[in-house]
């Protein structure tokens, strides 16, 4: 069992040591602190504190950055071991893969956690020292850095996933930028096409909300959502999150790095280093 | 409990259509340094990476002890050298070796090890500025945690200056001496002629030849080379010796090992007429041409 803690550990010291850990975590500040100031003024206009707003803010910002950031430190995982033919070594010994595999999950959904954390919270703190906060909006912000980790974690497991179907670690992180493409950018535009066609029909009344939420990204856009009033209406996002069960988002984002991780799993098992 | 520290028997893989391990059959006893000859593509990593298990046979039985490869014993019993190894650049020899030392679950002495292998003074520099020998020797360190019943390494002299090799071997004797059985794929021919019990070749995904180089010596017959020089006349001696000619003042001429004796008495029998006699038994180039050949000619 303490196998899988020598592995996290060891890619523990590789992310802080490449500064991968630092880099990601001044991407997390930058960028959350740019878009507080930047959406800091729609606050008068709808009476919320400024800390809500930010929180809307944030919420658009981490749907970009979490799979992004989760995709660049996975996609090398497997492939590049195969890479560099220690592959081969590390299976000799007696680590089962499953082993291997959780340790690396475990070392980055930390590195994960720390930049969310500092990121968010650094601005969540700004916010509230100069617009001011109340429980609800304090709730939001622990919201969504909890569900920030949790979108990192199945974009984790899908880069895994695509790692250990790749050879190499270039075709990984090609594979990688695509997989962030679909399900980030394409999926909704294709969903976009599909409601403006339908005009309103029964597709758009039924399936499209279960087939938005069934995308971890849309998921994780809506149970931010849907769980604040304020912050529904501050990203003027509120039919869809009405439409569905509010059981239907966490259930979406709490499965998919479940499933993902066993898919990245029965990958990793057929790869012959 | 079987008396081999690993044994390999009539084991078949294929890979598509093309029949890449064919029958292969090899044991080696604790303590033994067994040399695996072959081509490139001739079958040897593929047959290493059958032992440790990574990658399935279709035929045949491997046995490490008495363990499968890939189980938990068997990843226990086993070191490996895989073939131009290399780690993550981020890390420094220390901690790549802890991290090996906890993944075997050996209590090991690292900074011992890594003094075994000469690497002491790269302790903690970071492997991405190692050059090729020094990973090479970091990647020996690691087959000498615990104390593995079976050591595979897979060319482990490619990278590493005549010095380096030297100490290779040092520390192969030693493992040895431990009673670990060691399979050493390689090409360097000559160091492997003087440094181990038992000689494999593989050709073609087949075992063609495994024994000790005097007995595959023997059974290819081939010849050993005579080279008389003349003092005086070679063109007597030729004519006396029935060899051929092969500069101004020698003769040359091939018997089999049955015949080298008597050869030796019609030479000393000449007297003053021969200066010089140098022998030559065949060695492991001619013997590994002989074997990994044979169809071809």
């Amino acid at each position: 069992m303490t196998r899988f803690l020598a592995i996290t550990r060891t890619e523990m010291l590789i992310l802080r040591r490449n500064r991968w850990l630092l880099v990601a975590t001044l991407i997390m500040v930058l960028f959350a602190l740019a878009l507080t100031f930047a959406g800091s003024a729609p606050t008068g206009t709808l009476g919320v504190d400024m800390l809500t707003v930010s929180v809307a803010s944030m919420t658009t910002l981490s749907v970009y950055l979490a799979p992004l950031l989760a995709l660049m430190i996975a996609f090398d995982a497997i492939a590049g071991d195969v890479d560099r033919g220690s592959l081969s070594l590390l299976l000799s010994y007696p680590a089962g893969r499953g082993e291997i595999l959780l340790g690396k999950f475990t070392a980055h959904l930390a590195a994960l956690a720390f930049a969310m954390t500092v990121g968010f919270g650094t601005a969540g703190a700004v916010a509230a020292w100069f617009g001011g906060a109340g429980p609800e909006s304090l709730m939001a912000l622990a919201r969504l850095i909890l569900t920030s980790i949790l979108l990192g974690a199945v974009f984790l497991a899908l880069g895994y996933l695509l790692s250990a179907l790749s050879r190499g670690s270039t075709a990984a992180a090609g594979l990688s930028a695509g997989l962030w493409l679909i399900f980030v950018v394409l999926y909704d535009l294709g969903l976009l096409g599909a409601v403006v066609m339908d005009k309103g029909g029964t597709f758009t009344q039924s399936v499209f909300p279960w087939v938005m939420v069934a995308n971890p990204a849309d998921a994780f856009r809506l149970w931010n959502i849907a769980a604040t009033e304020g912050i529904a209406m501050a990203s003027g996002m509120t039919g869809a999150a009405q439409a569905l069960p509010a059981w239907a988002a966490p259930a979406s984002l709490l499965i998919w790095p479940v499933l993902g991780f066993a898919l990245a799993r029965a990958a990793f098992r057929r790869v012959e280093p | 409990m079987t008396d081999k520290a690993l044994s390999i028997t009539q084991v078949c893989k294929d890979r598509g259509k093309i029949r890449v391990l064919d029958d292969i059959t090899l044991s080696l006893a604790p303590g033994q340094r067994v040399a695996l000859l072959g081509h490139n593509g001739a079958g040897k990593s593929t047959l290493i990476k059958s032992i440790l298990g990574l990658t399935p046979i279709h035929g045949g039985a491997i046995r490490i002890g008495d363990a499968t490869p890939g189980s938990a014993q068997a990843r226990r019993d086993t070191a490996y050298l895989p073939e131009a190894v290399s780690f993550h650049p981020a890390l420094t020899g220390r901690e790549q070796l802890n991290l090996f030392a906890q993944l075997s679950g050996a209590r090991a002495d690292v900074p011992g090890l890594l003094d075994r292998v000469g690497l002491s003074d790269a302790l903690d520099r970071r492997i991405g500025a190692y050059s090729k020998g020094m990973r090479q020797r970091l990647g020996l360190a690691q087959v000498l945690l615990g104390q593995p019943k079976v050591a595979l390494l897979d060319e482990p002299t490619s990278g590493l200056d005549p010095i380096s090799r030297q100490d290779l071997y040092a520390i192969i004797d030693e493992l040895a001496a431990q009673g670990t059985a060691v399979l050493i794929a390689s090409h360097a021919l000559t160091e492997v002629e003087a440094r181990t019990d038992r000689i494999a070749i593989m050709r073609k995904g087949q075992m063609v030849a495994d024994d000790t180089l005097n007995n595959l010596s023997a059974l290819a017959g081939l010849p050993i080379r005579l080279k008389v020089r003349a003092s005086a006349n070679p063109e007597v001696l030729a004519a006396e010796l029935g060899g051929i000619r092969i500069n101004g003042a020698s003769v040359e001429l091939l018997c089999t090992p049955d015949d080298k004796m008597e050869a030796l008495r019609r030479i000393a029998g000449m007297g003053d007429a021969v200066a010089d006699v140098e022998m030559t038994p065949p060695r492991l180039e001619d013997l590994y041409r002989h074997y990994a050949q044979e169809e071809m000619q």
